[in-house]
């Protein structure tokens, strides 16, 4: 076995063994919540008296073999959501696709715009490029997403003076639209402007700050410089040495907030009235709705862990140094 | 002493590379300049070594980077067989085909993203040059990394600090260039391999004719490897002439300092220098070694220590007879 297949069956190892961690954490952690816990699993809703029943021969059974049960298979949970008196990932599964494409589309989005502002901006740094691309992405990092997220609602969505109104309040869909039908694409398009834009200046602003520091840390090393000597133009040896190298950490930053598109979103769904997981987590948390929660929070650490497995094997396909 | 043979001058000839009054300054804050490179003539003549020695931040990296279009210059020319440096792109890109760069870090030298096919092939590609395989199996089996194909997918995390800088050089050499410039080109490696890369160097001048000019801080290596010896301090070149001239009847009293804690030499007391170390945005006036200069301290006749506070020495003539910019022991720096 080569170095390469070694470090990637540890880096899948431990991801995994992570993975078995969160699991098994997942279910104790809930079911060590003080109180009576058909009543947090219920918080006093009106529930069919059959389906109390059921959750309290679920819950009555011996811990070890309702532990067994769930390891089979976590994602089996027979117990519904209180909020919503459904199975949670019927729910959960209604709901992914909205955030896949809302924060999908912002990482793409500003992944391709974030690299190519740090990239500008380190090559030629100190310039005025620099400078204010530098100064616009500070200022764009520093600002909380709901605060950014309400100025564009306001501005854009409701309208400010002579600025109309023009972009949905919310929702992800104009209600009777349908979907599959051209008009329902752009109407969903057309929605998702300003909940993209928010996302997308939030990711953009890292990625760009980190894409110039890590070219700046290039910029020194002596193989440009040799590169250059040996008649390479200055546009080729940023394109074919400085910029893959200096592409790495940003890399990596790309694909661990890949593990977050689930998650990522809470805040501004919420502004937004986004219809996805993040405005579920919202709800469930203000229930607080224990089985949604526990799902959720199973599959949030999921995304994490797989996308740290999947950066740990990019890294090493991109740098030969990693497999050795 | 015995060093290796020199090959004497040969005025007849155009100089592979020279620098004329050449001056690289950088930007050194409230509207000062560092003067890096303050007025340099340098010569490499064909087949030649030539080192350039001085103490660290003096102003070799800057010069050899100047000397390969690398750095823009203040004031001043590079020669290439005569002829100014072309500024124009593809002059530029031709003379690159000629000459080339060894650093003194190989494992910086190399993209640790590259295999040393790719970083030996580099050069080839820039310049269109066919026949890929066969010439970087030659380059790695002219520098010793033998048998090529063994070393085509290795990468340089892999190799030791000996075999890198043999890659690197094999990467300038691919293309067949008639100048090497070499900057540190041991100073990072283990004791033991330095001899290795020295003797590389200098069957390479042998077999391929190559002019090498090699940056050091280290005199006692330039006695073994140079023909001739140009020594630098705060931007100028102090002293030069052939390498038994310089070694054997240092002129200039920097030149003497920095001989006498020369293990190989050993013959002079040491010398230690005192003073603050230079700074190239502050230059002293008069000869810019005044305030360290063991010589004018000891004791000089009042005339001539007058001339040491006042009076700028005048850039040396290249690859004339032994020189040293000082005022008290060179008699031709004395009159002008
Ligand atoms: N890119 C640069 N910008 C500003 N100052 C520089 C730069 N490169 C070199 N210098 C300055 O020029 C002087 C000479 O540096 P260098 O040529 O590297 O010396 P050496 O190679 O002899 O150690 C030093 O004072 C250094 O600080
Ligand atoms: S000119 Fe004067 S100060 Fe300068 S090196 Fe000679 S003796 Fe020393
Ligand atoms: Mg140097």
């Amino acid at each position: 076995m080569g170095p390469g297949a070694r470090y990637a069956l540890r880096s899948v190892a431990s991801g995994l063994g992570t993975l078995l961690f969160v699991v098994v954490f997942n279910f104790f952690l809930f079911r060590m919540l003080p109180g009576d816990p058909i009543g947090l699993y219920t918080r006093g809703r009106n529930v069919p008296p059959e389906q109390i029943e059921a959750l309290r021969a679920e819950l009555d059974r011996p811990l070890l073999e309702q532990f067994v049960t769930y390891l089979a298979n976590p994602f089996a949970s027979t117990i519904n959501s209180a909020r919503y008196n459904q199975p949670v990932w019927t729910l959960i599964g209604d709901r992914v696709w909205a955030t896949l494409l809302l924060v999908g589309t912002a990482i793409v989005l500003a992944s391709i715009l974030g690299t190519w502002i740090g990239i500008r901006a380190g090559w030629r740094r100190g310039e005025r490029f620099d400078r204010v691309s530098t100064g616009v992405t500070l200022t764009l990092y520093s600002m909380p997403e709901f605060w950014l997220g309400m100025i564009l609602l306001i501005t854009f969505g409701v309208g400010v003076g002579f600025v109309p109104g023009v972009f949905p309040i919310g929702g992800i869909i104009t209600p009777g639209v349908d979907p599959t039908s051209l008009a329902g694409v752009l109407d969903v398009m057309w929605h998702m402007v300003l909940p993209v834009t928010t996302l997308m200046v939030v990711y953009l602003a890292e990625y760009a700050l980190v894409m110039r520091a890590s070219l700046i840390d290039e910029l020194g090393e002596d193989y440009l410089t040799v590169a250059r000597a040996k008649g390479l133009m200055d546009k080729v040896v940023r394109r074919r040495h400085a910029v893959p190298n200096a592409l790495l950490p940003t890399v990596t930053l790309i694909l661990l907030n890949l593990g977050f598109v689930v998650s990522g979103a809470i805040t501004v769904e919420t502004v937004f009235s986004w219809p996805g997981l993040g405005l579920l987590s919202y709800d469930a948390l203000r229930g607080p709705d224990i089985a949604l929660l526990q799902a959720i929070f199973l599959l949030f650490s999921i995304g994490v862990i797989v996308a740290n497995i999947i950066a740990d094997l990019l890294y090493a396909v991109l740098d030969p140094r990693v497999r050795a | 002493m015995s060093g290796p043979a020199r090959t004497p001058a040969e005025p007849a000839t155009a100089p592979a590379l020279e620098a004329r009054e050449l001056e690289v300054r950088f930007p050194a804050g409230r509207g000062r300049w560092a003067r890096a490179v303050d007025g340099v003539s340098l010569a490499v003549r064909p087949g030649q070594v030539v080192a350039l020695v001085g103490e660290s931040g003096c102003g070799k990296s800057t010069l050899a980077r100047a000397l390969l279009g690398l750095q823009p210059v203040h004031a001043g020319q590079v020669l290439v067989d005569g002829a100014p440096l072309a500024a124009s792109r593809a002059g530029l890109k031709a003379y690159r085909r000629r000459a080339q760069l060894v650093l003194q870090d190989p494992m910086g030298s190399l993209n640790p993203r590259m295999s040393v096919y790719e970083s030996v092939a580099e050069g080839l590609r820039i310049h269109g040059v066919g026949d890929e395989e066969r010439r970087v199996a030659e380059a790695l089996g002219r520098v010793g990394l033998r048998p090529p194909e063994r070393f085509f997918a290795r990468y340089p995390h892999e190799l030791s600090g000996g075999q890198r800088q043999r890659v690197v050089i094999a990467g300038a050499l691919v293309l067949e260039p008639s100048i090497l410039v070499a900057d540190e080109p041991v100073s990072s490696l283990d004791a033991s391999v330095r001899g290795e890369i020295l003797a590389l160097l200098l069957r390479l001048r042998e077999e391929l004719g190559l002019s090498l000019l090699v940056v050091t801080h280290d005199l006692g290596l330039a006695w073994n490897i140079a023909d001739r010896i140009a020594v630098m301090y705060l931007g100028r070149i102090i002293e030069e002439g052939s390498t038994d001239e310089v070694l054997g009847e240092p002129k200039h009293p920097y030149t003497r300092a920095l001989l006498s804690v020369v293990p190989e030499v050993g013959r002079l007391e040491p010398v230690v220098l005192t003073g603050e170390p230079p700074d190239p945005a502050a230059i002293p006036a008069g000869c810019r070694f005044h305030p360290r200069c063991p010589l004018l301290r000891s004791g000089l006749p009042d005339e001539v220590v007058t001339r040491c506070h006042g009076r700028a020495l005048p850039v040396l003539p290249v690859q004339g007879p032994h020189r040293a910019a000082c005022h008290a022991t060179d008699r031709a720096s004395a009159d002008s």
